[in-house]
């Protein structure tokens, strides 16, 4: 799964070392130095399997991105209800009549039975959807996770041990639990309950909940990895020159976390994109008519898909194990780049 | 050696030819809580790891601190450089009293004061460029050198004997050595007085020692910066400092000038630390032979070191009174002024061959009786 092999069998690679400093100094007439995130940029190009489930991730993204664009081009949108406008395609029982659900030129994943939306722009809105959640949830994370993590690891003392103790009890919540029981509640903080609940609230909501349980592990990697850090004497070092702790953090401590940050961030976005999807599967999350790629599993598990149009099913399951699959292998091709001597 | 003979010396008075005291360190003294017990975790005791020591170190000269691995000769560097608080005692620069000054009331004097870090490896960031290492120092002090920031850089690396075009490199594309160089064009960026110089050169090659050492050397001359220099053996230090102090579990046990100390120390266990020095014998000069001495035993623990004159659990003259009472640092008669020696029963001023070696090392004992057998 990890490059050594690759590397290997690419035969593009010439040096292949973790050791930065001889293949460096071979190259004494280059003046320019290489920064760290150089040579590891330069390690994550020779591994095959990396760049390959780079560019999964980011046609991903892009597909999220230009989704509006995409389905203008192929003139149709996920809201348009096809068994009113188009009745002809439906039987009785609202099931596309051609076969694997109504595929063909004109509907090229085919229609959802009942309502008859258009399962390929549903499924473009629908991975839109659930990435923009899964990233902003990523960003208020990492956020959270910095702030937290680094104070507790460089200031030590009292506000290490409040913030290892939180920590330790949030941990204990059981997450799957917690968001199912969770979500209506905060649903109900900025809506009431007899009130139609906007799709906006939903999102906030997701994300609030997801982000709170989220946090605790990255912050826990980097309270280690400043801790470690503030031991190092090029911290001892700018304290004698006279700089504040803000500046040590901002510059001595940041730049030193970037690769636990990345390695740990890369790890984080699939698995709230599944937690999102399971929420939404579980009908707390994301609703009809809104496309989410969770809700479109639910969908196709009701009981009139699931007998009538198998198909369906493949769309939002392949993409969305193609999507987990590629960002986990990036996942570990990033920490192999990062860390070479992990890989070996 | 009776007790008669010892003269309740004032400190450092009549040595003071070399200057005024740049640094002066009275009393200092640091303890580390030691914390355990279940379930309330408590202080149950204190590492004794500087126990109120004295020095002063004067304008342009080079002061060296040598002690055992553990004996505080760290925990002092950093207590003068205030990257620690004291437990107690003073620490004064120029007469002014910093022991106890925030990082505000720090600012003026900060760049007057700066350190060289014993581990070339984790003294600079990995994640910045070597001009950006060097010209940190300049840009939290908001110094302005005259043509600008980057050329003070290049002369800086050129002071250090680096290629001036280098400092757009990265940390990982230097040697130890190197490394080094760079750690000490930073600790020169702020022009300094004083330069707490922490095991320079004991992560580097033999090799490569020799010309750090030589580096410092020079720049000590040339820019007249005074020198706080700790190293773990002596060899180093001869070259280097006017006067060495010799530490031993957080107490200061001698300390005087150079020739003092290499060639009339007093206090045994200064003895023991000259005759671990490798011989090296000036050429065309037939060197006397040497004692040998050789320690038994680890050093004790500083969390509870033991009573009277710590180094008597080592020492082969300890008698009854080394248990019980503290020997004050003080010039015996015979030395020069500003050679002080903490002990009962000081050795004799020489450092010449003895009729019989001590050797209280059981292991090596046996040893040396198998190979003069042969
Ligand atoms: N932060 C700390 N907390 C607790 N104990 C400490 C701390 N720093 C140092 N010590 C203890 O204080 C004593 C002196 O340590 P110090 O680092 O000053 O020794 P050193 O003479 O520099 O030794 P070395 O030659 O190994 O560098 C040691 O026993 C050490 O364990
Ligand atoms: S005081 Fe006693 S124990 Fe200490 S060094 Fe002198 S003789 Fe040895
Ligand atoms: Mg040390």
């Amino acid at each position: 799964m990890t490059s050594p092999i690759d590397i290997e069998g690419g035969g593009t690679s010439v040096v292949v070392d973790g050791e930065a400093g001889p293949s460096a100094k071979a190259e004494t007439v280059q003046l320019e130095g290489r920064s760290p995130g150089r040579l590891m940029w330069m390690r994550f190009k020779r591994d095959r399997t990396g760049v390959i489930s780079a560019c999964v991730v980011i046609f991903f993204f892009a597909i999220g991105l230009l989704a509006p664009l995409i389905s203008k081009l192929y003139g149709k949108d996920p809201y348009t209800v096809y068994a009113d406008e188009r009745p002809e395609l439906f039987d009785s029982a609202g099931v596309p009549v051609q076969p694997n659900g109504g595929i063909s030129g004109e509907f090229w994943f085919g229609l959802e039975p009942g309502n008859g939306y258009d399962v390929f722009t549903k499924l473009l809105f629908g991975i839109r959807t659930s990435l923009m959640i899964s990233l902003a949830v990523t960003v208020t994370v990492v956020l959270t996770g910095i702030l937290l993590g680094v104070a507790a690891g460089y200031l030590g003392g009292r506000t290490d041990f409040a913030i290892g103790r939180v920590i330790d009890f949030l941990l204990a919540f059981p997450a799957q639990l917690f968001f199912i029981a969770s979500m209506p509640v905060v649903v109900s903080l900025f809506v009431s309950p007899r009130d139609e609940t906007p799709t906006y609230v939903r999102v906030l909501a997701l994300i609030i909940v997801q982000w709170f349980l989220g946090w605790m592990s990255l912050a826990r990697i980097l309270r280690g990895t400043s801790l470690a850090l503030r031991e190092r004497e090029f911290i001892e070092a700018a304290r004698v020159s006279g700089a504040s702790s803000w500046r040590i953090i901002r510059k001595e401590i940041l730049p030193n976390v970037v690769t636990p940050l990345l390695v740990q961030a890369t790890y984080l976005l699939p698995s709230f994109v599944t937690a999102e999807a399971g929420l939404s599967f579980l009908g707390v999350g994301i609703v009809e008519p809104t496309p989410d790629w969770g809700q479109m599993f639910s969908k196709a598990s009701t009981e009139l898909v699931m007998q009538n149009d198998i198909t369906y099913m493949f769309f939002p399951g392949i993409s969305m194990i193609i999507f987990i699959v590629a960002f986990n292998l990036l996942g570990d091709s990033v920490r192999d780049a990062f860390d070479p001597k992990t890989a070996r | 050696m009776t007790k008669d003979l010892l003269l309740p010396a004032p400190r450092d008075e009549g040595a003071d030819a070399g200057g005024e005291p740049l640094l002066e360190v009275s009393g200092l003294t640091k303890h580390f809580p030691v914390k355990g017990g279940f379930p309330i975790r408590r202080t149950i005791g204190a590492v004794q790891a500087v126990d109120g020591i004295d020095l002063s170190v004067r304008v342009g000269e080079s002061f060296g601190l040598v002690g055992e691995s553990g004996c505080g000769k760290s925990t002092t560097g950093r207590l003068i450089t205030r990257l620690m608080e004291p437990t107690a005692g003073t620490i004064s620069y120029r007469g002014k009293d910093i022991s106890r000054a925030s990082r505000r009331e720090l600012a003026p004097i900060r760049s007057e004061i700066q350190m060289i870090f014993q581990d070339p490896y984790s003294s600079l960031n990995p994640r910045q460029t070597v001009g950006k290492i060097i010209s940190g120092p300049m840009e939290i002090n908001g110094i302005e050198p005259p043509g600008g920031r980057e050329k003070r850089v290049r002369e800086l690396l050129e002071i250090v004997g680096l290629n001036p075009e280098h400092f757009n490199r990265f940390p990982h594309e230097f040697s130890g050595g190197q490394r080094q160089r760079i750690g000490v064009a930073r600790a020169l960026a702020l022009e300094p007085k004083l330069i707490v110089a922490d095991e320079p050169v004991s992560a580097l090659d033999v090799s490569i020692q020799a010309q750090v050492v030589n580096l410092l050397q020079k720049v000590q001359r040339e820019l007249g910066i005074a020198f706080l220099f700790i190293a773990h053996d002596l060899a180093i230090v001869r070259h280097f400092s006017q006067r060495v102090a010799v530490m031993y579990l957080g107490k200061i046990i001698e300390v005087g000038d150079r020739d003092s100390i290499y060639t009339r120390p007093r206090h045994p266990y200064t003895h023991a630390l000259l005759s671990a020095v490798p011989e090296v014998s000036v050429a065309g000069e037939q060197a006397p032979a040497r004692e040998r001495i050789r320690l038994a035993g680890d050093v004790p623990s500083p969390i509870d070191p033991p009573s009277g004159c710590r180094f008597r659990t080592r020492c082969w003259k300890a008698q009854d009174k080394c248990a019980t009472e503290e020997p004050p640092l003080v010039q015996l008669s015979g030395n020069r002024a500003g050679h002080l020696t903490a002990c009962h029963f000081p050795e004799e001023p020489t450092t010449e061959a003895r009729e019989e070696d001590i050797i209280l090392d059981p292991a090596l004992a046996a040893l040396e009786e198998d190979t003069s057998k042969d």
